[in-house]
C-alpha cells in the first residue's frame, strides 16, 4: 500500500522552511488557505527535532467505521466516502496517531490519502511515498 | 479476581454473513397488502433537537393527525419517557386497562436522540399501560426506529385504538406519506417479519439502513409478557438485527391492538440532522469520549468485546449472580456462560452498536447458531447478545449452564416477542415451584421443569408461542401464577409469595438484592416495578460500602433514579455513563456519579437544544417527570406504600438451604446487628430473627426514601413537592394527590 513517510534526518520540523508541505496540502487538497487544516502536521519540539502527525494507512479507522464509509482503494490507501459518512468521528477517536482530523466547517472528517502533493514541495526532500505491505485488520 | 485478557486467536471462526434467509414470501406479502388509509404530510428535520410536532394514529378509526409540541411539554416533560407519560395521561382514565382501545403505545425519541457523535444516543422510549402492572410502563430501546421517526418529522408517535385485523403502519419520511395497510396472513415472529418488511419498504439495497421496523411475535399474543423488537440494519453482517423494548408487556398491547408492524423509512442519516445549537461542542465531546473508550475500555469493562455479559463472572465472584430463582449467588458451572466464553463465541471482527457513533458497541451478536428445536429447527440465525440479563436470567437463575441452550432460549424469546428478563425470572419461579412440589408433572402437563432442564424450558416457551398448555399459564407472569397456584391449593401461600420475585406485577431483573438494603429499595421503590435501570446500587452499597447509613442510602435512592430517568427523557443509553470511566475518575469528588460524564451530558443537552442547564437542573428535569409518573400510578389505583412491598426472597433467606449457604454471614449479622448469640439456635429460629430484622429495616428505608423524595410516609408526593417542581400547574395532578393527603 502507498504510505507517506517523513525522514527527520532531512526535515528540521519547520525551522528552516515555511511549512510548504502543510500549506500545499491545505490549499490544493482542501482548498483552504490555512495550514492548520492540512492532513499532515509538522510539530517542532522545544528541545530540538520534531514529529509529524500523518496517516500511515494502518486501517484501524476502517475497522471501527459503522457505515463502511472508510475503505481501502486499489492502492491500499484508506479513503472516505462522504456520502456514506454519518459524522460520528469514531475514526478520529480511535486513531492512535491522531491523524484523522476535523474542523468546524465540515461535518465529515478528513485525513491524508498518500496523494503525494506535499512530497513535491518539500524543499529538503524529506517526504516520500513508499510502498509497504498492507497490515491485517485488527480487532479493536 | 483478575482482569480477563482478550485473545483474538481464540475467537471462533464463524462466518458472520451466513444465515437462513426469509425473503421467499416477499412478493406475495407485498401483493397481499391492502391500503386502508393514506395521507400525505410534509417531512421535516428537527431544529435544536425538536420537530415540535407529534404524530397520532388510531389503528381502529384510522384517524391520523399531527399534534403540536407545546412549550410547556418541552419545559416540563422534555421528551422521550416524559412525552410518553404526558400523552398517556391524556389518553386514559383511571378505569382504563391495558386492553382497552384508549390505552396507547407511545414511542418518543427525545431531543438528543439521533446525535451521531456520542455513544448511546439512538434510544427511544416506549410507554403504555402495562398488562402486568396496570400502571404505566416505560422501556428504553435502541435500534434505528426512534432516530428515523424523528428525522421523518415527529417527536413522538402515539398509537391508539384496536384494529379488527392485523395492520402495518408505514411512515415514509422521505416522500411524506403515512399509510395504514391491512397486513396479509404471514409471519408474525420478529426475525422473519423484520427481514421481510425491511426489504419490502427499502427502495433499494443502499436504502436498507434507512428503514427500521417495530415488531413483536407469536408469544406476545398468548402471554402478558410481550415485548417489542426495534430493528437496525447491520451492513457488515448483511442482516436485520433488533434491540428490545422488553419490560412490562408492551408487545402484548401491540398485538392486542392487532398491530403487526410499524415501519419507518427515514432520510439518509448525516451528522447534523438534529440541527443542534452548538455542533462544535458536540463534536469535541464526542471525540473525547471515543478516545476514552479506546484507551480505557480494554482495561475496564471490555464492553466492546463482551457487551454487558462481562459482569457474569463479577456477579458470581461477589456471590451476587442469581442462581436457582435468586436462592444462591454463585455456581461452580458459571464459567461455562461467563464472558471468557462469550468473547470467543460472539463475532468480534465487525462493528456492533445499535446506533451510529456508539463506540461502546455492546450490541454483541452470536452468529452461525443452528436451532435445535421449535418451528425454526435447523435454521441458521444470528442471536443478539447474550446480554448479562439473558445469561443470568435464562441461564444461572434457571440452572441452565449450557451456552448453546442459552443462545436458543435467547433467540426464541426475541423472535417470539417476549422479554428475556421476565421469562428468565418467571421460569426460575416455576422451576423452584417444581422443586418444592408446588408444581409437578401433572400440573405442568408433562413438562419436567427441574433446574437446568432446558429442553422442557424451551418447550414451555414454544407452548407460550402456540398459546397452549402450561406455557400459557406461565405467560401470565409471576404475580398471576402465584394467585393461580394459591387458588388451586398447590402450596403454602406464604412460601409461594416469598419466592415469587415480582413487585407491582413486574418480575425482578437479574441481581441478588438480599444482601444489599439499598438495592432492595432500588428495586421495590421504583415507579414501574423492579428494574435495574432506576437504581443499580448493589456494588456501591454491598461491595464498596459507600452507603453506610439509612440517610446515605436514601440519598442514593433519591439521586440515582432521577439521574437515570434523565437518559430516558433525552434519548440516551445509560451504559456509556458508567460502564467506562475517565482514567482519573476515582480521584474526583463523588466518583460514583462519574462527574466528568455528568458534565458531558449537561454539555450535550445544552449544545443540542440551546437551553443552558446545570447538573442540578438535570436532576430537576427528571424530578418533574418522575413525580408525575408516581402520581400517574396513584391515579391508576396503585403507587402507594403497599404497592412498593417487596417479596421476602429479595430481602433475605426464605429457605433453610439459602440460610445455610451463607450461614457465616448470617450468623455474624445476628451478633453484630441484633446483638444476639446464634449459638444453640436452630436454623429456623435464626431465619425468623433475620426476617424480623430485615423487614423492619426495609420499612425504615422506605420511610427515609419517601421523606427524601418529598413524599408522605404512604408514598404520596406532597403538595409542597409538586409546587417545587411546578406540577401544581396541572390541576388534575393536584386533584389525584389531594385524595391521599
Amino acid at each position: 500500500m502507498k504510505q507517506l513517510v517523513i525522514d527527520f534526518a532531512k526535515c528540521n520540523a519547520g525551522r528552516d522552511c515555511a511549512h510548504e508541505c502543510e500549506m500545499e496540502c491545505a490549499v490544493r487538497v482542501f482548498k483552504v488557505d490555512d495550514p492548520a487544516q492540512a492532513a499532515l502536521q509538522i510539530k517542532a519540539y522545544e528541545e530540538g527535532g520534531g514529529h509529524a502527525i500523518l496517516c500511515d494507512q494502518c486501517g484501524d479507522c476502517v475497522v471501527v467505521c459503522p457505515t463502511e464509509a472508510l475503505k481501502r482503494n486499489k492502492l491500499g490507501v484508506v479513503m472516505i466516502d462522504k456520502h456514506l459518512c454519518v459524522g460520528c468521528y469514531m475514526c478520529i477517536g480511535f486513531c492512535e496517531k491522531n491523524a484523522f482530523m476535523r474542523n468546524s466547517d465540515w461535518i465529515t472528517p478528513h485525513k491524508c490519502t498518500s496523494c503525494g502533493i506535499c512530497v513535491k514541495v518539500c524543499p529538503h526532500g524529506a517526504l516520500s511515498i513508499v510502498e509497504v505491505p498492507e497490515p491485517a485488520p485488527r480487532i479493536i | 479476581m483478575s482482569q480477563l485478557v482478550f485473545d483474538p486467536s481464540k475467537v471462533m471462526p464463524i462466518d458472520y454473513t451466513k444465515r437462513t434467509e426469509y425473503l421467499d414470501g416477499l412478493e406475495a406479502f407485498k401483493a397481499g397488502r391492502r391500503v386502508l388509509k393514506e395521507i400525505a404530510y410534509t417531512p421535516s428535520l428537527p431544529d435544536k433537537g425538536y420537530n415540535n410536532r407529534t404524530l397520532y394514529v388510531n389503528v381502529d378509526s384510522l384517524e391520523i393527525t399531527e399534534k403540536p409540541v407545546t412549550q410547556q411539554m418541552k419545559d416540563v416533560f422534555i421528551g422521550g419517557r416524559g412525552f410518553g407519560l404526558y400523552h398517556l395521561w391524556n389518553a386514559v382514565k383511571p378505569t382504563t386497562r391495558w386492553n382497552d382501545p384508549e390505552n396507547e403505545i407511545i414511542i418518543s425519541p427525545g431531543p438528543v436522540c439521533g446525535m451521531t457523535q456520542y455513544a448511546g444516543t439512538g434510544k427511544s422510549l416506549v410507554v403504555s399501560l402495562s398488562p402486568q402492572t396496570d400502571i404505566p410502563i416505560d422501556s428504553n430501546v435502541g435500534g434505528f426506529f426512534g432516530p428515523l421517526l424523528k428525522f421523518s418529522g415527529f417527536d413522538a408517535l402515539e398509537l391508539q385504538g384496536k384494529a379488527d385485523r392485523d395492520v402495518i403502519l408505514f411512515i415514509d419520511g422521505v416522500k411524506g406519506i403515512i399509510r395504514v395497510e391491512e397486513a396479509p396472513a404471514g409471519p408474525v415472529d420478529s426475525h422473519v417479519l423484520g427481514e421481510l418488511l425491511t426489504h419490502l419498504y427499502a427502495e433499494n439495497e443502499a436504502d436498507l439502513p434507512n428503514v427500521s421496523v417495530v415488531t413483536s411475535g407469536a408469544a406476545a399474543e398468548h402471554s402478558l409478557i410481550g415485548m417489542l423488537n426495534f430493528s437496525f440494519y447491520d451492513r457488515r453482517r448483511g442482516c436485520v438485527r433488533f434491540k428490545q423494548a422488553g419490560r412490562g408487556g408492551i408487545g402484548t398491547v401491540f398485538r392486542n391492538k392487532h398491530i403487526r408492524a410499524l415501519v419507518v423509512r427515514g432520510p439518509k442519516v448525516a451528522g447534523d440532522l438534529n440541527h443542534p445549537a452548538d455542533p462544535e461542542t458536540i463534536a469535541k465531546t464526542g471525540v473525547k469520549y471515543h478516545k476514552e473508550i479506546r484507551e480505557q475500555d480494554p482495561h475496564q469493562c471490555m464492553m466492546r468485546r463482551n457487551g454487558t455479559a462481562h459482569i457474569v463472572e463479577i456477579m458470581n465472584a461477589y456471590d451476587l449472580l442469581p442462581v436457582h430463582n435468586f436462592q444462591f449467588g454463585s455456581h461452580p458451572d458459571t464459567h461455562k456462560i461467563d464472558s471468557s466464553y462469550w468473547q470467543q463465541r460472539c463475532t468480534q471482527a465487525t462493528v456492533d452498536g445499535c446506533w451510529y457513533g456508539c463506540s461502546m458497541a455492546c450490541a454483541k451478536g452470536a452468529d452461525g447458531v443452528v436451532l435445535k428445536t421449535g418451528p425454526y429447527q435447523g435454521h441458521m440465525v444470528t442471536v443478539d447478545g447474550p446480554e448479562y440479563e439473558n445469561a443470568a436470567g435464562l441461564g444461572s437463575n434457571c440452572g441452565v449452564f449450557d451456552p448453546d441452550a442459552l443462545l436458543e432460549l435467547n433467540f426464541y424469546c426475541d423472535t417470539y416477542g417476549i422479554c428475556t428478563i421476565t421469562y428468565g425470572t418467571l421460569t426460575a419461579f416455576v422451576m423452584e415451584c417444581y422443586q418444592r412440589g408446588i408444581l409437578n408433572l401433572e400440573r405442568t402437563g408433562g413438562l419436567d421443569l427441574t433446574w437446568g432442564n432446558f429442553a422442557a424450558d424451551l418447550e414451555m416457551m414454544h407452548q407460550m408461542a402456540r398459546g397452549e398448555g402450561f406455557g400459557k399459564i406461565a405467560g401470565m407472569g409471576v404475580k398471576k401464577m402465584k394467585e393461580h397456584f394459591i387458588r388451586n391449593g398447590w402450596g403454602d401461600p406464604q412460601l409461594i409469595n416469598d419466592i415469587g420475585m415480582e413487585n407491582k406485577g413486574l418480575e425482578y431483573s437479574q441481581y441478588m438484592s438480599k444482601e444489599s438494603l439499598a438495592q432492595q429499595g432500588g428495586y421495590a421503590l421504583t415507579n414501574k416495578g423492579p428494574q435495574h435501570d432506576e437504581a443499580w446500587l448493589i456494588f456501591m452499597d454491598m461491595v464498596n460500602k459507600q452507603l453506610p447509613t439509612f440517610e446515605a442510602k436514601a440519598e442514593a435512592l433519591y439521586y440515582f433514579p432521577l439521574f437515570r430517568t434523565w437518559f430516558g427523557l433525552n434519548g440516551f443509553c445509560k451504559l456509556p455513563w458508567n460502564d467506562v470511566v475517565p482514567a482519573d475518575n476515582s480521584s474526583q469528588p463523588e466518583p460514583q456519579k462519574v462527574p466528568e460524564h455528568v458534565q458531558n451530558y449537561v454539555d450535550l443537552f445544552t449544545a443540542t437544544t440551546g437551553i443552558q442547564i446545570t447538573k442540578e437542573d438535570l436532576i430537576m428535569q427528571s424530578a418533574r417527570v418522575y413525580n408525575f409518573q408516581r402520581v400517574f400510578n396513584i391515579r391508576m389505583g396503585k403507587g402507594l406504600r403497599l404497592h412498593d412491598a417487596a417479596p421476602y426472597r429479595s430481602l433475605g433467606p426464605v429457605t433453610r438451604e439459602e440460610y445455610e449457604s451463607r450461614a457465616e454471614r448470617y450468623d455474624k449479622q445476628i451478633i453484630d446487628e441484633l446483638g444476639l448469640d446464634p449459638a444453640g439456635k436452630s436454623t429456623e429460629e435464626k431465619m425468623a430473627l433475620h426476617r424480623t430484622w430485615r423487614t423492619g429495616r426495609f420499612s425504615k428505608l422506605m420511610d427515609s426514601v419517601y421523606t427524601r423524595r418529598g413524599w408522605t410516609l404512604d408514598g404520596v408526593p406532597t403538595l409542597a413537592r409538586l409546587q417545587e417542581l411546578g406540577l401544581d400547574a396541572f390541576p388534575e395532578v393536584v386533584a389525584v394527590v389531594k385524595q391521599h393527603l
